[in-house]
């Protein structure tokens, strides 16, 4: 038990007002937990506390209170027995009366109200004398905002919890109710307030009950919160939205068919504001409201909202139609909000009241109208554009209607699709079973646009309903439906209706009516159901006409886009709906057309317009796919690189067409090996080859392991038995005349070789490659020869390659360390020509071996030592990348070739070579190593080429680097400037070393390496402030040297006069930048021991 | 020193926009000792009252104070004294003058100024040292 003092203490300071707001808080938080802890009864806690919870004190009676309600919240989850929360909720139940300490008591009551019923609950009866209470003490519209959101959840609570409880008090509960509610308008408050309001209705569901007396006076007082307006800001109530009030009182809207005489007039009458939101909102009730109230009482209203729905529709829809292909297939909803939810609301209703709406559709003077006058425009163009928003809007209403049900689809055909064939003249060659009219005279009353628009939302809607539910085609088969028989008989005749649509459209060349003959065709085209809606002639008359589009009018760009799409669309319908009936039809007439495309050299149309078409027609469909894939690589000699360049891309795109990849790769193979000569034309094979790798590249990377395995193996043999040498021999030889050998290869073997070594590239790590050791081989032969390519495929090939032997090894493969072995010996080969002792044991020894034999060994074979080093870079790549330890004999490599290579055109090569790897995130342990070794070189032999090599590896490390190690690399620094300094074609290099050192300069831990040394850096730079060569090298040293008179004075100072003599000399300097510098340093260095410039 | 202010309300002007120039150093950038604003600003020196010639290697510059009976001409002349002594290679005669007309006691400051003893003797002063190095800071940044 805890000490009572002490418990006391904790309520004195709870509830004395003037401790401060956390204090009081954590009082509470001390009191809860000696409770939940058991070091304390609710009893004892109550009797301690008698005197506040009695006090005629308001404001200590208050906090009192207060605080036991608190104390409960925090105990929601502990058990308590019943008589404890019996006697607590009488005592918060008396306590709703004493409006001065209302908070407590209401807190108290909600935390009681809402124990869960494991820690034991507060009793029906208790709740209900909470709730007589509460009707009879509360006025809640006269409390503050915090205490009307605590009473409107405590009412909240009693409904949802205690129904049975409060029912009971009827009357007096919804007026009391009543009588909370009205007037409120806080947003938190409101929401409680709707929600309250809802579950009430939900509370008193029959008619009869009591709620019917105040229906009126409850929906009254909701009324006028419709349509919710909302003026708080947005940074004030972050946590209620419009939306979320909207919502809420929806709900409460719909709760009860009571509602229905009180809210249908005030919803349609709001529909037609002015307010966008509230229109939107409008729409949105009526959708809830009407499917709640159910089909009896929206009946009764049905008139009045078909109108005011109608003209919503009417006023709402863009009158500009889309004639773009992104529009020809998809969902087609109207962008406008308030108008998909129109439609929406549109459609509910035809479901819910199907046939007394029909009837007024069906009677609708204005959509009769638009049926009359339809036929006064022939064009879609010509038509006024108030006019063509009806018709978009008739069009759409159709749509809905027809979509809604099986009925409502009947009765528009019946009412409409007549119609509209009677407009278009087709009906009179359909009675009669065999058209007797001559076709020119019913092509130009065929061409009335408007009528075929119409025809195609109708028919649309239709494919659209089918599609949606293939059951109820196979349920309704039998049935006799008279859409059904309409749209056989009309479909062929439509179908001419299109295609003239089309045919005009050459005459007038407008959008509207390609688009209208484009769409009709494609949704006949698409209905579902193999032939039984659509004859098998009609669909491929549908597809003939396409792809007799595609074959001529590409130079209508519309058209021709807009009959690709619809082919597209058509043939992803198929495979999509498994119309295997179909599929022939679709394979003769479009597919192997349109890949004969490929191959039409003086066909006419532009090349890049076949390949799109191939490419897209390709996407629709798998067994396409397949087929575009193979009549792509027979086109592959017709136009070797377009071809490929779409094939790339198109493999980038594709996933899972991993069978079709592997016949890909494997037939480019096949082709090479059968083929013994390439008749591509000289100039292009670079780029052909270069895409072909990359499809290669792109195929076999897309491919698992099992099928890469037979990819290298299929590859494997082709090289084998192709190149012109026996790969076995490779290893036998010790020593070849590569000088010699350069370039006698044909071109052939550079092919087979680079799509080998793409293949190589683009493998996974596991699978296997054989022969590894003859193919190591090879690549190193190859990039002797300026392959670059085999050389990334060895750079990859030593990233990928075990480090352990695995089980089933063979004696031709091989592990990373062999491989390295291979690779080494191979290289070092070069630079001992004549030298035939053990290479490996020179590898060991760097330092020891004499370096001047190196040196001298290069003699003439520059170009195959710059094939050597880069061969060397990508292969120190891919062991970098590895983190491999090898990479550090490369990095000695690269030294002694630097070291061997005294010409000034080795430059080129090394920043070649230092790009490569210090991109790489060279580690500084190879920095350090860099270093050491030059020290060692430059200790040797005093020669620029020297410098400058160093200088390019110090340049092109991250500073970062340079950083971590400034105490060695500063006199190579310093060397390395004052020895560059003596000719004009090192300046920009010069310049870069300097720039080094200024960085250094600039940061803490290089100013201390620095100031070791600072009298040879003084030296050294007041030498460079009167370089010649470069300005910025001057102004440069200027700087450098403003920057030293910041180090410690002791250091410097014996260097004072020396630079201001310099700095003198340099305020004359020709070039005023370095002028203004001298200034500065002038000052900063005169300013070091006195103002004055004498010394 | 001074109390109050002498001229309290100056007319300022627009800097002048300068391309980057390959003559000598010019003091564009010297604030008054009175007001926050340089001496270009306040029209004291202008571009055209400096005269360089590089062969001869002599420079004279003119100024004008804002009022006639302004007393901080003398500083101001010192001021531009250091810091073309500090920027200026030491082959550069110098010469530094009050505009004619433009200063009560003209005659006298132009002896003060162009005395290399009592520029000398004014640079050992402490105090004067210090407002110039104040003055000519911003010139250094």
């Amino acid at each position: 038990m805890a000490e009572p003092s002490q418990l006391s203490q904790y309520i004195e300071s709870f509830v004395d007002s003037s401790r401060s707001p956390t204090q009081q808080a954590a009082s509470l938080e001390a009191i809860a937990s000696l409770l939940k802890n058991n070091q304390l009864t609710i009893e004892t806690l109550v009797r301690e506390m008698e005197g506040y919870l009695t006090t005629v004190d308001n404001i200590i009676r208050a906090r009192g209170i207060l605080l036991l309600g608190e104390v409960l919240v925090r105990l929601a989850s502990k058990p308590l027995d019943d008589a404890t929360i019996h006697s607590l909720i009488g005592f918060f139940t008396d306590r709703l009366a004493d409006w001065r300490a209302l908070r407590g008591a209401l807190v108290g009551c909600l935390a009681l109200m809402r124990r869960k019923s494991s820690g034991g609950m507060v009793s029906g009866s208790d709740a209900k004398a909470v709730a007589e209470s509460y009707l009879q003490n509360l006025q809640v519209q006269s409390l503050g905002q915090y205490e009307r959101k605590l009473s409107f959840e405590l009412m909240e609570c009693l409904l949802e919890r205690y129904p049975n409880a409060v029912a009971s008090l009827g009357d007096t509960l919804i007026y009391g109710i009543c009588e909370s509610v009205d007037g409120e308008k806080d947003p938190h408050c409101l929401m409680l307030t709707f929600h309250i309001i809802e579950v009430l209705s939900r509370l008193f569901p029959d008619p009869s009950d009591a709620l019917a007396g105040f229906a009126h006076e409850l929906f009254e007082i909701l009324g006028c919160y419709f349509p919710i307006h909302f003026t708080h800001q947005k940074d004030e109530d972050m946590t209620i939205k419009r939306d979320d009030l909207a919502r809420a009182l929806m709900l409460a809207f719909s709760s009860t068919p009571l509602f229905e005489p009180y809210a249908i007039p005030l919803l349609l009458e709001k529909l037609s504001s002015s307010l966008p939101s509230a229109k939107l909102d409008s729409l949105r009730y009526l959708t809830d409201c009407t499917m709640k109230y159910g089909a009896d009482r929206t009946a009764k209203h049905i008139e009045a909202i078909w109108s005011s729905l109608k003209e919503a529709i009417f006023t709402s829809l863009d009158s500009v139609l889309l004639f773009t292909p992104e529009s020809l297939e998809g969902p087609d909803l109207p962008k406008n909000e308030f108008a998909a939810e129109a439609l929406s609301l549109l459609q509910k209703l035809i479901v819910q009241n199907t046939k007394l709406f029909l009837d007024l559709i069906v009677g609708d003077e204005d959509i009769s109208m638009i049926f009359n006058t339809i036929s006064d425009y022939k064009n879609y163009h010509e038509i006024p554009l108030e006019r063509k928003q009806r018709l978009n809007a008739v069009g759409r209403i159709l749509f809905t209607t027809a979509k809604a049900s099986q009925v409502s689809r009947n009765r528009v055909f019946e009412c409409f699709f007549s119609r509209l064939m009677d407009i278009l003249g087709l009906s009179a060659r359909n009675s009669s079973g065999q058209p007797y009219f001559d076709e020119s005279i019913l092509i130009s009353k065929r061409c009335n646009h408007g009528a075929l628009y119409l025809s195609i939302e109708i028919l649309s809607a239709c494919r659209d309903m089918i599609a949606s539910s293939e059951t109820i085609l196979a349920a309704t088969s039998h049935t006799e439906e008279t859409w059904k028989y309409l749209l056989q008989s009309f479909s062929p005749a439509l179908t001419m209706g299109f295609c003239s649509a089309f045919i005009c459209s050459s005459e007038g060349t407008h959008d509207a009516a390609t688009y209208i003959g484009v769409k009709g065709l494609l949704i006949l085209a698409t209905f579902p159901g193999g032939y039984s809606l659509i004859s098998k002639t009609v669909f491929e008359k549908i597809l003939v006409t396409f792809v007799s589009i595609i074959n001529e009018e590409y130079s209508k760009r519309l058209s021709w886009k807009l009959a690709l799409k619809a082919l597209v669309e058509i043939g992803s319908f198929i495979e999509r709906y498994h119309e295997s009936e179909k599929e022939p039809s679709y394979m003769d007439i479009v597919v192997e057309k349109i890949l004969s495309l490929a191959f039409v050299g003086d066909f006419g149309i532009p090349f890049p317009l076949r390949l799109e078409a191939l490419s897209d027609i390709g996407t629709s469909g798998r067994s396409y796919m397949l087929k575009v894939v193979q009549g792509l690589e027979e086109a592959i000699y017709a136009n070797l690189y377009e071809v490929y360049v779409c094939m790339a891309n198109k493999i980038h795109c594709e996933k899972g067409f991993e069978e079709v990849l592997l016949q890909f790769a494997i037939n480019i193979w096949n082709q090479i090996e059968n083929s013994t000569h390439f008749n591509a034309s000289q100039t292009n094979k670079k780029g052909v080859l270069d895409v072909m790798m990359k499809a290669m590249k792109l195929a076999v990377a897309n491919c698992s392991e099992e099928k890469q395995n037979i990819i290298v193996q299929k590859s494997y043999n082709i090289l084998s038995s192709s190149i012109s040498f026996p790969l076995e021999e490779l290893l036998l030889q010790e020593r070849f005349q590569i000088a010699q050998e350069v370039d006698n290869n044909s071109s052939r073997d550079e092919w087979v070789l680079s799509l080998f070594a793409a293949v190589t590239i683009a493998v996974h790590p596991q699978t296997h490659i054989p022969n590894t050791r003859s193919i190591v081989s090879l690549f190193m032969r190859t990039l002797l020869k300026g392959n670059i390519v085999a050389a990334q495929a060895l750079g990859s090939m030593v990233n990928k390659l075990d480090l352990k032997s695995t089980r089933g090894q063979t004696s031709s493969d091989c592990t990373l360390e062999e491989a390295m072995d291979i690779i080494l010996n191979l290289s070092l080969w070069i630079f001992e020509k004549n030298r035939s002792s053990s290479i490996q044991s020179k590898m060991i020894s760097v330092h020891d071996t004499g370096l001047n034999d190196l040196s001298n060994g290069v003699g003439s074979c520059t170009s195959l030592q710059i094939h050597a080093i880069l061969g060397l870079a990508w292969i120190g790549k891919g062991l970098l990348m590895r983190g491999h330890e090898k990479v550090n004999d490369i990095t000695m490599i690269f030294l002694r070739c630097l070291q061997s290579s005294g010409r000034a055109g080795i430059s080129h090569q090394e920043k070649s070579i230092s790009e490569n790897n210090y991109k790489l995130d060279l580690h500084s342990s190879v920095m350090k190593t860099a270093a050491d070794a030059f020290q060692i070189l430059i200790g040797d032999c005093e020669q620029s080429f020297l410098f400058r090599a160093s200088a390019h590896v110090v340049i092109d490390t991250p500073l970062i680097v340079v950083l971590s190690d400034t105490k060695k690399i500063i006199p190579m620094l310093l060397d390395g400037l004052s020895a560059l300094s003596n000719d004009v074609v090192d300046k920009d290099v010069l310049y870069s070393l300097l720039l080094v050192l200024s960085g250094i300069l600039m940061d803490k831990n290089g100013q201390e390496a620095v100031s070791d040394s600072a009298h040879t850096v003084i030296n050294c730079l007041v030498d460079l402030t009167r370089y010649p060569h470069m300005t910025l090298v001057r102004e440069t040293a200027m700087q450098c040297l403003i920057a030293i008179s910041g180090l410690s004075h002791a250091r410097i100072y014996p260097m004072r006069t020396q630079v201001l003599q310099a700095v003198i000399k340099a305020l004359d300097d020709p070039k005023r930048a370095v002028r203004r510098e001298a200034v500065r340093c002038r000052q900063a260095w005169a300013s070091i021991a006195s103002r004055s410039l004498h010394f | 020193m001074v109390s109050g202010l002498i001229n309290a309300n100056p007319t300022v002007y627009e800097k002048k926009e300068r391309r980057v120039r390959n003559e000598s150093a010019v003091p564009d950038e010297y604030a008054d000792p009175e007001h926050p604003y340089s001496l270009e600003e306040l029209k004291v020196i202008t571009e055209d009252a400096i005269e360089v010639d590089n062969e001869r290697s002599y420079v004279r510059v003119t100024f004008t104070p804002t009022v006639e009976h302004c007393s901080m001409a003398t500083v101001i002349g010192l001021c531009l004294r250091v810091k073309l002594m500090r920027s200026l290679p030491s082959r550069y005669k110098m010469d530094i003058r009050v505009a004619p007309g433009t200063h009560a006691t003209e005659a006298a400051v132009n002896k003060q100024l162009n005395d290399k003893e009592r520029v000398a003797a004014a640079l050992e002063n402490p105090n004067l040292l210090d407002m110039v190095d104040e003055c000519l800071a911003p010139s250094y940044a």
